[in-house]
């Protein structure tokens, strides 16, 4: 493996509500290579988004990033100045694309210019050739007419149209890495698929690494290399996509694989899920948080967190009931 | 990725043109509301007889030119003359100079100062917000009318003091108004995925913040100068404003409550203009509401 582009050590990203400490991130660990997409699963909550947040540093308050190391090509983000964050890394080296297209872009102002914008600061260009540019970035992500639409307000895009112009800006400086944060919950599926599509070929053509988020297995076995699984602020497993899908080990893991609906079912079985709902972050069970809904539960989970150790080579597993090596029955 | 420059020539292009464009859009979109339209001739008018006094009124606002209180039609004086034979047409056309000046004028300075001080408190947040805001509600804990007397009274009466005073009385009124707005504009998520793209807070409070707060704040504003018109007639009224024999509507009416009796026309003619005036920035608010609402631009 080459040197790491983005390694996360211990992350912890804690949230001291009156209510009581939200442990949004807990001891997350990972590192990822340039150039390959790395895949976070989580249900809402799990803190798979504030993990995104954490590293290009817009925690806000009353979120507060307690401990841990980010290092973006060895140097540690978290000690680095607010503005050389503005200037270098948000928005230059880091790309990231957003949720909801509908909204994430300002409504006052021509499309064009949000892109430009980005162009102007980063790259230094000026206003005649960050027009160029743009224009050039709308027609790469598949806008007909570029060059007119280039002065179109948001409102006259759909919404698919809109995390086009998203993804135009998240990719303008050419970014080592891209972050996407559920980039296609919010639009139908037909328009999911053509965003994926673009998305990874952009991506292959930049030569970008990528954490994509979302909670969507099948966007994952599309598109990622590797996956994290996060639970309750924590990451349960980790292993390259194939694994994954293949031999899961985390009964978190084996839960959400096996509801997914699949074209073999038949008209009348349920729908299998996993039994109970997360917990609340502020108050999570002892030991294992999983454990509530756990179908294989035993003494020990209350008593005891358990570490993430590898069951296999690069094939990470928080469980008690997964020694080393050996594959859980379900 | 290559750099592909697109030259148009002719008529204007880009930037320009979409300036262009958004007043076109922005125009329209005002004038299809008849009644706003017709609020902007009118207030049109009266602005313009107001600056064209010396050349539009037919006689001297502070000489006698007919009997004492004249009915309209007598004399020739189509509105009638006052408690002291004065032309109240020629009064009122002079009046609103002033009146206009009051309404307008604080009221503008006011948005202009809540602009920036609200949207600090709402942006920042924290501390900043919080003195901010808890010194304003000090004001809050008197009426507005209260408000502007006292700073009225502390000053010497005159033009500045009345424009002074509702200033200051309306100052937390605009800025809670914007520091609102702020608070909800900061939540968008569009803050959040400009900031992601590297925008400075600068950048953030100049380019996302401020255009996406200030149209709701200009509609506020302009249905307010209506009533900061009434508010310095009443300053007026009761002595803090403007000294006699120079006329704003306002002192028209209270000087004319003397003759009420045996000449109505007096008071009515100023009181009537006031809340036809005051209506009409009503509606020219109802008309800019949707003039400034971005989705109103057309392609």
């Amino acid at each position: 493996m080459t040197e790491a582009l983005l390694t996360v050590e211990n992350l912890k990203t804690y949230f001291h509500l009156r209510s009581g400490l939200l442990k949004a991130v807990d001891d997350v660990s990972f590192s990822l290579a340039p150039g390959r997409v790395l895949g976070i699963v989580g249900e809402s909550g799990s803190g798979k988004s504030m993990t995104a947040l954490s590293i290009i540093g817009l925690v806000d308050p009353p979120g507060r990033i307690e401990g841990g190391r980010i290092a973006y090509r060895g140097r540690n983000l978290l000690e680095m100045p607010e503005r050389e964050l503005e200037a270098t890394i948000r928005g230059n080296r880091v790309g990231m694309i957003f949720q909801d297209p509908m909204t994430s872009l300002n409504p006052s102002f021509i499309i064009g210019e949000q892109i430009a914008e980005g162009l102007i600061a980063h790259k230094e260009l000026g206003r005649e050739a960050a027009r160029a540019n743009t224009v050039e970035l709308l027609r790469l992500v598949g806008i007909p007419n570029a060059a007119d639409r280039y002065y179109d307000y948001p409102h006259h895009f759909s919404g698919g149209m809109r995390q086009r112009v998203l993804i135009a800006a998240a990719i303008a400086c050419e970014p080592d890495l891209l972050i996407a944060d559920e980039p296609t919950t919010a639009l139908d599926v037909t328009i999911q698929a053509q965003i994926l599509k673009l998305l990874s070929d952009l991506r292959r053509r930049l030569g970008s690494a990528m954490i994509l988020i979302t909670h969507d297995l099948g966007v994952i076995a599309a598109m990622a290399d590797d996956v994290i699984v996060m639970y309750a602020g924590r990451i349960v497993e980790y292993a390259d996509v194939a694994t994954l899908f293949r031999t899961p080990r985390h009964p978190y893991t084996v839960g959400l694989l096996n509801s997914i609906v699949r074209l073999e079912d038949s008209r009348d079985s349920a729908l299998r899920s996993i039994p109970g709902a997360p917990p609340t972050p502020i108050d999570l069970p002892s030991g294992c948080s999983f454990r509530t809904r756990c179908p294989h539960a035993v003494e020990r989970c209350a008593v005891e967190y358990p570490a993430l150790r590898d069951a296999a080579p690069q094939h990470g597993v928080a469980c008690h009931l997964v020694a080393p090596g050996e594959a859980l029955n379900s | 990725m290559s750099v592909a420059v697109a030259v148009r020539t002719g008529a204007p292009t880009g930037r320009l043109r979409v300036t262009l464009a958004n007043l076109g859009s922005a125009w329209r979109a005002y004038a299809r509301d008849r009644a706003s339209l017709a609020a902007l001739s009118f207030l049109l008018l009266v602005a313009a007889a107001a600056v064209l006094a010396p050349h539009v009124a037919p006689y001297d606002p502070y000489e006698m030119v007919a009997l004492r209180n004249a009915l309209p039609g007598e004399e020739g004086l189509i509105l009638g003359a006052d408690g002291d034979g004065r032309d109240v047409l020629t009064r009122l056309i002079w009046g609103g100079r002033i009146s206009l000046l009051i309404g307008i004028a604080p009221t503008l300075l006011a948005m202009i100062a809540s602009l920036f001080v609200g949207i600090f408190a709402g942006y920042l947040g924290g501390w900043v917000d919080l003195v901010i805001m808890r010194f304003l509600d000090m004001f809050f804990a008197f009426p507005l009318v209260l408000v502007a007397i006292v700073v009225a009274g502390i000053l010497e009466p005159g033009l500045l003091t009345i424009i002074v005073a509702i200033f200051i009385a309306l100052l937390p009124y605009i800025t809670r108004l914007v520091r609102t707005t702020a608070l909800s504009v900061k939540a968008q998520p569009y803050i959040e995925a400009a900031r992601a793209g590297g925008a400075s807070p600068w950048a953030i409070l100049w380019r996302y913040v401020l255009p996406n707060v200030v149209a709701p704040v200009i509609v506020y504003t302009t249905t307010l100068m209506g009533m900061m018109m009434v508010l310095g007639s009443g300053l007026s009224f009761l002595g803090l404003g403007v000294p006699p024999p120079v006329a704003d509507w306002g002192t028209m009416v209270s000087e004319g409550r003397t003759v009420l009796k045996n000449a109505p026309h007096v008071t009515v003619f100023p009181g009537l203009l006031i809340v036809l005036v005051a209506l009409a920035f009503g509606f020219i608010g109802d008309g800019l509401r949707d003039a400034l609402d971005p989705r109103s631009r057309k392609r």
